[in-house]
């Protein structure tokens, strides 16, 4: 029998090696085979030592979250039999290292299989090659083909000839142990995709999306400073920039790299730097001056757990206040968040844009989860990358006096760039007249602080063209979901499974997270009997934010474990909010929107 | 010219071509902040005179400081200019000039920004060996928060912050530069002007990284300009700059302060090597769908 979907969790010791490379490289063979996947892991900070898990959901249809239940166990040690084996559904599969662990006694509805892992890789003197042993299984337990298996393995460890000769001989050994000594009788067979052609589907984690987003944006400037899980997008464009003449600095910490992306910026380069919640406390007080200098500049920020050190390889959506608000004084930026693996390649151009297009720090806020999340995606569509110029300020030959700072209209100041006679200027922290020169008068000051807001405020209007939103779902249903982030994944889920069953739900995702789209969300918030805002963090961060901005009840859905929301735990939510405000004949007036919201409303006829 | 220039040392070739202005042609017209007396006067005056010596075009030139007194610096040079925050120039002068290597790019800033605040920054530099000026307006304080003792302060100093005095032994920033094998090490002193003129048009012509220390006193919160004037001494013809302990020995010299060039010693800057490094990898037909087309299944 085959299943269209299915959950499998990898879990182990990661002293002995290869837990989350035995999960990624049979998850790309799954996706190599032409099935849809969508993986996930926890790892300890620690290079060795210590529990860890890698999650893959596989399936014929498209997913868009890490799966709730197990349909197999892969335990490499007793360990991950004691903490995983009660998360296996009914009838799911526990494949076991009988070299290391025992199922429990009693093993109600799942099927167990032994494989005694230590000993077949010493059967072929190649204790190493355990991990392959064990692919080379669930590829036979799978009913996948083994000429992909191969292929994967040398695209992913295909540089050293012999070792290559080695790693397939452990997969075939175990494909063959399975095909001699295990009699399948669960259901476990995977069909491709029907509507999956061959060759089209990229297969990468979030990081990768983004840089190459980066690249396509016409960045050629990084400088960044090493730091979990933002450190293999400095990684990968490390090994590409060269080829096409971009530069990349690994600079002496946070500081110097958005120093350097910033001084790039300067003379005309699309820069950026990449980093994680400690990095991004550095930089803060740079952010504030390229937001007083007006200088275009990138910040990614893969989110991760805090705070301080906190939890460098566990995810959350935590930084957005600081993100948003991180500054002394007022000190008006981009925040874009991108909603998914696919999304990322597409708002790192949006972030590029943005930022020439208004001079200003934008920065882009991943998560730790989407940056290692290796998924199948449609092949990016490059018919959609544009490039918004940076306004450049043009000498009319005469000798003109150039005031880089004029106050316009828009807010948006055209700008010089070193080499270019008669623009000379200083792009200042201080504040300043038009010219440049400092100023302290308190008129100057009120009019500055009005230009660089009115700039970054009216940066909501691209929100359509720059599709900024994501919306989907029934039109005018009771109850909303308004989120933001790589929440969307299970929220989808969870909205198909209620609507399955009646209920009427709507979605809204902002990517621009600052300056907020007002207007499409005062739309969509009116006149609604419950709006659920789930997202990663302690405090409800956006939830907060809405509620300031619109003077609307929210229902806060926050979960801070490290971990991602699973769809279980999004359904439930509904189902319990729908049950006490969107029943028909309930009640559910306090919902009702103030007059505030109302008079926001932009009604559609 | 600095007695010990040395003399092989091929004058930049640049991309653009000369101007003939005066030093005065490189004001910008900003009206200096600074203390009547300021050493720091002095120091702008040498810079103007070597630009207009050294013949660049203002729009080529990029000034880049942090935050104190020194650091408006940018704001009176007709030229372009990147204020920036405290202790940071040298990572923006670092982003401006990798960007846009063809830009002469000169950072300047006190004591206070370079050692304290932006000390993390300045043995990078050196390693990385970017064809950067740096000038230090060393006043040993901080000037503009009003007296508080600097990196650079003798020990025992009594200032407000420090009113019993202070404990720390100062660092000397030529050992320092001499230790991260900065390329070009020398010190000048506000009060010579012809001398400092001549100090910076080597540094400038240096190709690397170059680092000035100049003497430049604050008249209203440490105002040393006479004992400065006693303890400077020229360094030594016989000085050899390509010997880099002979030049920490002239640092360490106990009878007094020497000015010129205590080391110089050229190598390939971080910008050329970054070139060859795209040269030696760069692949004319490598475009995105190329790239993209590595993660397809
Ligand atoms: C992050 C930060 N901390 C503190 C200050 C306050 N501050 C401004 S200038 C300065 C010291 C300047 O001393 P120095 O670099 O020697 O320059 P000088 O004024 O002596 O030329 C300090 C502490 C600041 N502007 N920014
Ligand atoms: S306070 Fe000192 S350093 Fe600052 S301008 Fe006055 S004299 Fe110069
Ligand atoms: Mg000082």
């Amino acid at each position: 029998m085959s299943r269209s979907d299915f959950t499998v969790r990898v879990g182990g010791d990661s002293a002995t090696g290869g837990i989350i490379t035995t999960g990624e490289i049979f998850a790309r063979i799954a996706a190599y085979a032409g099935l849809d996947v969508y993986t996930t892991r926890t790892i300890p900070s620690e290079i060795k030592g210590g529990h860890v898990m890698f999650q893959a959901r596989l399936a014929s249809t498209a997913v868009w979250s890490q799966g709730d239940d197990l349909d197999m166990l892969v335990a490499f040690d007793q360990e991950s039999i004691d903490r995983y084996f009660k998360l296996i559904r009914f009838g799911g599969v526990l494949v076991f290292n009988s070299n290391d662990g025992q199922p429990p006694a009693v093993t109600d509805g799942v099927t167990t299989y032994a494989l005694p892992l230590n000993e077949i890789a010493k059967s072929i003197n190649f204790q190493r090659g355990r991990n392959l042993i064990a692919i080379g299984a669930l590829v036979k337990l799978f009913g996948l083909p083994f000429e992909t298996a191969t292929t994967v393995i040398e695209k992913q460890l295909g540089r050293k000839k012999e070792l290559l000769e080695q790693n397939i001989g452990a997969l075939k050994t175990g494909f063959d142990y399975v095909e001699k000594n295990i009699t399948p009788t669960a259901p476990y067979s995977l069909k491709p995709r029907a509507d999956a052609p061959e060759h089209d589907r990229l297969v990468l984690n979030g990081n990768q999306a983004l840089a190459l987003g980066a690249f396509a944006a016409g960045c050629r400037f990084f400088a960044g400073y090493p730091i979990t899980p933002a450190t293999d997008i400095m990684e990968f464009l490390a090994g590409e920039f060269p080829r096409i003449g971009g530069t990349l600095i690994q600079a002496e910490d946070e500081i110097a790299a958005l120093g350097m992306a910033m001084g790039a910026s300067y003379t005309g380069a699309r820069a950026m730097t990449a980093t994680s919640g400690p990095g991004l406390s550095l930089m803060t007080e740079l952010i504030g001056h390229a937001t007083m200098s007006e200088l275009p500049v990138v910040i990614v920020d893969v989110q991760r757990a805090g705070p301080s050190t906190g939890m460098p390889t566990k995810v959350t959506q935590g930084d957005l206040r600081i993100s948003v608000f991180g500054a002394h004084d007022d000190a008006p930026r981009i925040v874009l968040a991108p909603v998914s693996v696919e999304d990322c390649f597409y708002q790192m151009i949006n972030a590029f844009n943005l930022a020439e297009k208004y001079q200003t720090p934008v920065i882009f806020l991943s998560d730790q989860d989407m940056s290692v999340r290796v998924q199948t995606i449609a092949p990016f569509d490059l018919t959609r990358v544009q490039h918004a110029p940076r306004w450049l300020w043009e000498s009319n030959g005469v000798n003109q006096s150039y005031a880089r700072y004029a106050i316009t209209p828009s807010g948006i100041s055209p700008m010089a760039l070193p080499g270019m006679k008669g623009g000379q200027y200083v792009a200042e922290g201080l504040e300043h007249l038009p010219s440049g020169a400092p100023d302290y008068t308190p008129e100057v000051h009120f009019e500055n602080m009005e230009k660089r807001a009115r700039k970054i405020r009216s940066a909501a209007s691209e929100a359509d063209r720059m599709r900024l939103l994501e919306r989907f779902g029934d039109r005018g249903a009771p109850l909303v979901i308004l989120g933001w982030g790589s929440t969307i994944g299970p929220v989808r889920e969870a909205v198909a499974r209620a609507q399955k069953e009646g209920m009427k739900v709507e979605v809204l995702y902002t990517k621009l997270i600052f300056p907020l789209p007002r207007d499409q969300i005062a739309e969509f918030i009116a006149e609604r009997k419950a709006i659920l805002v789930p997202e990663l963090n302690h405090t409800g961060q956006y939830a907060r934010m809405i509620q300031a901005e619109f003077w609307r009840e929210v229902v806060s859905l926050r979960k801070f474990g490290g971990i991602p929301f699973t769809t279980q735990e999004i359904y439930d939510r509904i189902k319990q909010i729908y049950a006490a405000k969107c029943k028909p004949k309930g009640r559910g007036a306090r919902a009702l929107p103030t007059r505030r919201a109302k008079k926001r409303i932009i009604r559609k006829s | 010219m600095p007695s010990n220039l040395i003399q092989s040392m091929q004058p930049q070739t640049r991309t653009f071509e000369l101007v003939n202005l005066s030093a005065n042609d490189y004001k910008s017209g900003v009206r200096p902040v600074w203390c009547p007396g300021c050493g720091d006067y002095g120091v702008l005056a040498s810079f103007s005179k070597a630009l207009a010596d050294l013949r660049i075009p203002p729009e080529q030139i990029v000034i880049v400081s942090g935050i104190g007194c020194s650091s408006r610096f940018p704001i009176f040079v007709n030229s372009y200019g990147l204020h920036g925050t405290h202790g940071r120039a040298l990572p923006l002068a670092t982003g401006v000039k990798m960007a846009q290597p063809e830009l002469v790019v000169v950072a300047v800033g006190g004591d206070g920004d370079a050692f304290s605040i932006g000390m993390g920054h300045f043995p990078h530099i050196a390693r990385r060996n970017p064809d950067i000026t740096y000038l230090v307006m060393d006043n040993e304080i901080y000037g503009l928060t009003k007296g508080q003792p600097s990196p650079t302060s003798p020990v025992g100093m009594e200032k407000k912050a420090s009113p019993y005095g202070t404990l720390e032994t100062p660092l000397d920033p030529i050992l320092l530069a001499l230790a991260s094998n900065a390329s070009f090490v020398a010190r000048g002193f506000s009060s010579k002007p012809k001398e400092l003129t001549e100090l910076i048009k080597a540094a400038m012509q240096h190709k690397g990284f170059s680092f000035v220390q100049i003497i430049s006193p604050c008249v209203s919160f440490n105002d040393m300009t006479q004992e400065f004037k006693g303890a400077t001494l020229p360094i030594p013809a016989t000085h050899d700059p390509r010997d880099r302990l002979a030049a920490m020995k002239l640092a360490e010299h106990p009878g007094g302060m020497y000015l010129g060039i205590f080391y110089q010693q050229p190598r390939p800057t971080y910008e050329e090597k970054m070139q060859s490094l795209q040269d030696k990898n760069a692949r004319a037909d490598y475009d995105l769908p190329e790239m993209m087309s590595r993660f397809m299944r």
